[in-house]
């Protein structure tokens, strides 16, 4: 009888200790029917890439360098607008104009000082020309503030919808109780510009008083993963969580996504944030991770290289270094799986126009993924 | 004449000693506790441990504490490659965070004296200014 309780209670502590971790569980895959090469090595940190055609791309360093790549020779891009880096700003994501063939415009995310405040520096969105392997017209379309020292919570990657947008997202910059649900306050973001860099007129918080009226939604962390959806159109994002509460949004006009109202995740020290994890008007994640993985870029398979990956979205794991396989049912996650397990940081993952998955490694460089 | 030429040089070290703000070894520890809690926690830890076979800890880490020079020079220009921590091999990457001479110099005070750690010396900017990446080819 003693043992039969003992039991129960272990069961109990066991149902509670594990109660925390979101399904479905991280799987590892049953056969690895895919291999690797290295397509372009010696980037430290590789932070965010472009294709412009399938022989040619553009890859960011944080540190502050743009390379061009081509057929795996990359050469230094010049004339950039100087880089603030420290801690996890610096050059970001690089994104190409929907029109690049014919104006060669290119975007850019990166962590500046403008002011020359000496104060730190915030998230910067920048267009570009890129004639062969040097920049013209550098333009700075959006600068966030005020500048700060602190390591945390850049952003950000580009995205474009089919209306003539570009989006952007900029992380609460370490200031959750300042600045996420203040709209009149930078930080913890999405935004949204015409590809000009003017502010839309139907930008949900035109017209209110205060607002920062580039905001397109609010209520969000670190996002350092967004893409515009193949099939339906809308932008997906992910952010970080604090420990535990990584997210998958959709990101939708004038929404609150709620951070650090509700969270599914608490302080990496241990101790609580809120317990609530939902509010009214305050959207819900589509799916979170708990325990985090410290997600970084993301990309749909839409070809048919591999097999059984159509249709997958695909997540770096900055934290546990491999690339996360999803898979998506019915608008439920039914499937994680570990694919190039201990490979390193994974900090960005793109579909190139070959179809083929590449995948940025900090330490290594882009990585192409090869079927068996 | 001697004498007072001596005196008066001497007197006037200490005076220098005293007008020029010295930064203390507990100051340098308070703001490297700022940059560890900024910087470098999410991958060490909150109490210095590491995490799994991926990053080593620095309490009580063997690595940290023998290797001053190499340790710094991780800080200063990124630490690639592999390293045995307390008999645990590791092969990860540490990317070079934007930090200058000063806060790797006070970070470094603040590790090598956190969690049971205990460094007699002191790290000041000019030692961290010092340290060549070709160190590293030793």
């Amino acid at each position: 009888m003693k043992k039969k309780i003992i039991h129960i209670v272990s069961l109990i502590i066991l149902q509670f200790g594990c109660a925390q971790d979101n399904p479905p569980f991280i799987e590892d895959p049953l056969e690895i029917n895919y291999s690797y090469e290295v397509i372009v090595d010696g980037i430290e940190v590789p932070w965010g890439m472009a294709f412009i055609n399938k022989n040619e791309l553009l890859v960011t360093e944080q540190s502050g360098t743009l390379y061009y790549v081509k057929n795996g020779q990359k050469k230094e891009v010049t004339g950039l607008p100087p880089v603030y880096f420290r801690g996890q700003g610096g050059l970001l994501d690089v994104a190409i104009h929907p029109n690049f063939s014919e104006n060669k415009i290119i975007y850019m995310t990166l962590g500046a000082d403008t002011e020359g405040d000496k104060k730190g520096g915030n998230t910067s969105l920048y267009s570009a020309v890129l004639n062969n392997t040097d920049l013209s017209n550098v333009s700075l379309l959006y600068k966030a503030t005020p500048n700060t020292k602190t390591a945390q919570h850049w952003g950000s990657r580009i995205v474009f919808d089919e209306k003539g947008h570009v989006y952007f997202g900029i992380g609460d910059r370490g200031e959750r109780e300042t600045n996420p649900q203040d709209i009149t306050k930078d930080g913890g973001k999405i935004y949204r510009l015409n590809l000009d860099g003017s502010i839309p007129n139907d930008n949900p918080f035109v017209g209110k008083s205060g607002a920062k009226t580039a905001i397109f939604s609010y209520g969000h962390r670190n996002p350092q993963g967004m893409i515009f959806h193949p099939k339906t159109g809308q932008i997906w994002e992910h952010e970080h969580g604090p420990r535990g509460g990584d997210e998958i949004n959709i990101i939708k006009k004038g929404v609150n996504y709620g951070w650090p109202e509700i969270t599914y995740g608490i302080n990496y020290s241990g101790t609580i944030i809120t317990n609530k994890t939902s509010a009214p008007n305050m959207a819900q994640p589509i799916y979170y991770w708990v325990p985090s993985i410290a997600p970084s870029g993301m990309a749909f398979s839409t070809s048919n290289i591999y097999e059984d990956w159509k249709d997958n979205l695909f997540v770096g794991s900055l934290k546990f270094q491999y690339l996360e396989r999803l898979v998506i049912k019915n608008k439920k996650f039914v499937k994680r799986e570990k694919i190039l397990d201990n490979i390193g940081r994974v900090r960005d993952v793109a579909e190139g126009p070959d179809g083929y998955l590449y995948v940025a490694v900090e330490g290594k460089g882009i990585l192409k993924i090869m079927p068996k | 004449m001697k004498l007072f030429l001596f005196f008066h040089f001497f007197g006037f070290g200490i005076l220098v000693y005293f007008l020029v703000p010295q930064k203390s070894k507990a100051q340098s520890i308070t703001n490297g506790s700022l940059i560890y809690n900024d910087f470098c926690y999410r991958c060490h830890g909150v109490n210095g441990v590491g995490r799994d076979n991926l990053i080593p800890p620095l309490k009580s880490s063997d690595y940290l504490l023998k290797n001053i020079s190499l340790s710094i020079a991780g800080l200063k220009y990124g630490l690639k490659g592999e390293i045995i921590v307390n008999g645990k091999v590791y092969n990860g990457y540490m990317a070079y965070q934007g930090l200058d001479n000063e806060e790797i110099a006070d970070v470094m005070n603040y590790i090598l004296n956190q969690w049971g750690n205990n460094y007699e010396g002191f790290i000041d900017a000019s030692q961290v200014e010092k340290i060549p990446k070709s160190i590293f080819e030793k």
